[in-house]
């Protein structure tokens, strides 16, 4: 082996840690070059919403099931963070653990009875359950603020640093993006992860390889429940100030359509799907009025066309195409 | 090895098994064969614990598994095929013979995302596993193609590969060789009577009477659910039963 050879094979090698080493390093020095508020704004709601979506991607893109609730989550996550540190005085860090915590149990409760079902019918009842929280956050007035939001939440801080700007905050969030896109790729190169793409399949080849589907169904929708719930209280954190509205059903319409454009089952596409449909509203302002059309026609197009999602369809087209030149030059 | 004993299931009210007694040695070639929708496949399934059968024992290594779930069944050395095609079209070659192995894996999440040394020399090993077998299956020159890019033979081959890496107590085939040309129908045979040599206990379901005959040790035959005959390939070809209800079958349909 030449120098060269033990290069190439030492980057195939580690190429998700060295992926993962290189989106850190670039991170890290982002800030410095746009030390604009307003961008790190953009950016730091861009890496909550990630979180989000790298959570709801193992469930619809690796298991191959479906989710229309995940913003209620999102929302328990935030109210929980936002309840715990003002009424019980609770410190930010374990109000959030706390927090995860309870939309765990509350995602153990839902999911048992309501993943014995499939496709539509899962749509629906993870759609009803968004509905049902949604409504607790804007009839509940005395413990949730009620339409009009809950402020007053108290910025998260480590040791003594406030991180209440958002340069402090941009190493916090992207720090717990990196934190949970390792333990992402992790899991779906392990041995778990190869059954929960056998579940994505059919429950019957899940099962002929010996994978537990009811429980690891259950597991995984915990899993990304409890990935959207750290989001949101990331976000009642970072704007100190919650309001329903972020959490109803269009909310987990449009986290959908982010696992939909990024690629299903695809965590380096989470960070491109939630990136995109994240910035592009600021760009398209005039738009404001017609956003939820323009999603849901996205996600129309995509389903039609690629329906394993954009990013992800395309590199598969091109894998694909690659593969079968190669093939023909073999036969040849 | 396996023993079946009078095992029946309705589907809706329609027999589609009834009373299937036969036992299938260890390290042998045991071969179901029969006409379309004698239920063949139907007795796979119930014996992998897909669907349950109505009543009835299966004895594996002595031990009843009839009424365990699918994934536990796997778990206790019981792996398959299936008829119609089942891989994963996402992942590549090799991803698809590793998950093969997750019946030998941990189901711990927890422990999978924090990936410690110790699941990273696991998985090295599965992989090397995995490489082993597809080298049996002669795929390794495509173990990191997408399934996607694979002629329909070479995925029959992968979804072999996959069901026997880790080694299982029996294979059920489900027709291997359905929908292959006869070049490639040989190859699959070859390979299967490999798999004998090595020391594999198979079911094996095909339609193929040349075939089956050529490589199977036992054969038992199924017809309308109920098992005709059985014996040796040689008993079998002259069997009267079996050249009216199967062959003849045959003989009338071409
Ligand atoms: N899930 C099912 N529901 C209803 N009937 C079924 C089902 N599976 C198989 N059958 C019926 O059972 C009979 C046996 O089918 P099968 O086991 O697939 O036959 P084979 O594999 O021998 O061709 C057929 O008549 C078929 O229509
Ligand atoms: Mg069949």
């Amino acid at each position: 082996m030449t120098t060269r050879d033990r290069l190439t094979y030492f980057i195939y090698h580690h190429r998700t840690g060295l992926s993962v080493w290189t989106l850190a390093l670039v991170l890290s020095l982002f800030p410095f070059y746009y030390d604009n508020p307003y961008i790190l704004g953009i950016t730091n709601l861009v890496a909550i919403n990630v979180i989000v979506v790298l959570g709801l991607n193992l469930f619809i893109g690796y298991a191959g099931q479906i989710s229309l609730g995940h913003a209620a989550f999102f929302g328990l996550g935030a109210y929980g963070s936002a309840i715990f540190t003002v009424y019980y005085h609770v410190w930010p860090w374990p109000a959030m653990a706390l927090s995860a915590l309870l939309v765990a149990l509350t995602a153990l409760v839902i999911g048992v009875p309501v993943l014995r079902l499939s496709g539509h019918y899962l749509a629906m009842a993870t759609l009803g359950f968004n509905i049902v929280i949604y409504s607790v956050l804007v009839q509940w007035d005395e413990v949730t603020g009620g339409p009009s939001g809950f402020a007053g939440i108290p910025p998260l801080s480590i040791g003594s640093l406030l991180i209440n700007d958002e340069f402090r905050f941009h190493y916090v969030v992207w720090g717990v993006v990196l934190v949970l896109c390792t333990l992402s790729l992790n899991l779906v190169r392990s041995g778990v992860g190869r059954g929960l793409a056998a579940l994505a399949v059919d429950e019957r080849v899940a099962g002929s390889l010996g994978v537990n589907s009811a429980r690891e169904k259950v597991k995984v929708f915990i899993l990304s429940a409890v990935f959207a719930s750290l989001a949101g209280s990331l976000y009642a954190h970072c704007f100190c100030f919650v309001n329903p509205d972020t959490f109803g059903i269009f909310a987990s319409l449009d986290f959908v359509i982010m696992v939909v454009v990024g690629g299903m089952g695809s965590i380096w596409g989470s960070l491109l799907g939630a990136g995109l449909l994240t910035v592009l509203p600021e760009f398209l302002d005039t738009f404001e009025s017609v956003k939820d059309i323009i999603h849901g026609l996205i996600l129309v197009l995509i389903l039609l066309f690629l329906p394993q999602g954009f990013i992800t369809g395309l590199l598969d087209l091109i894998r694909t195409n690659l593969a079968l030149r190669r093939r023909k030059n073999v036969k040849a | 090895m396996l023993k079946l004993n009078n095992i029946s299931k309705r589907f809706g009210g329609l027999p589609a098994l009834s009373e299937v007694t036969f036992y299938v040695t260890k390290g042998k070639i045991t071969a179901l064969i029969g006409p379309n929708g004698a239920g063949k496949s139907t007795l796979i399934n119930c014996i992998s614990g897909i669907i349950p059968a109505d009543q009835g024992s299966i004895l594996f290594e002595e031990k009843e598994i009839s009424g365990l779930q699918a994934h536990e069944i796997a778990r206790r050395g019981v792996a398959r095929t299936f008829q119609n095609l089942r891989v994963l079209p996402r992942l590549s070659v090799l991803e698809n013979v590793l998950c093969g192995l997750t019946v030998k894996s941990d189901h711990s999440f927890l422990k999978a995302m924090l990936r410690l040394p110790a699941l990273r020399h696991q998985e090295r090993f599965l992989r090397l596993k995995a490489m082993e077998s597809l080298d049996l299956f002669g795929l390794t020159k495509k173990a990191d193609w997408p399934m996607a890019a694979l002629p329909y033979g070479d995925k029959k081959k992968v979804e072999m590969a996959r069901a026997f890496v880790a080694n299982p107590g029996i294979v059920l085939l489900d027709e291997p060789v359905a929908g292959l040309n006869s070049e490639e129908t040989a190859r699959i045979g070859v390979l299967v009577k490999q798999m004998r040599t090595a020391g594999h206990t198979m079911l094996l379901v095909e339609h193929d009477m040349e075939l089956v005959m050529d490589i199977s040790d036992h054969v038992v035959v199924l017809d309308s659910g109920r098992c005709i005959a059985q014996g040796t390939p040689e008993e079998i070809r002259h069997n009267p039963l079996v050249l009216e209800a199967y062959l003849g079958k045959i003989g009338a349909a071409a």
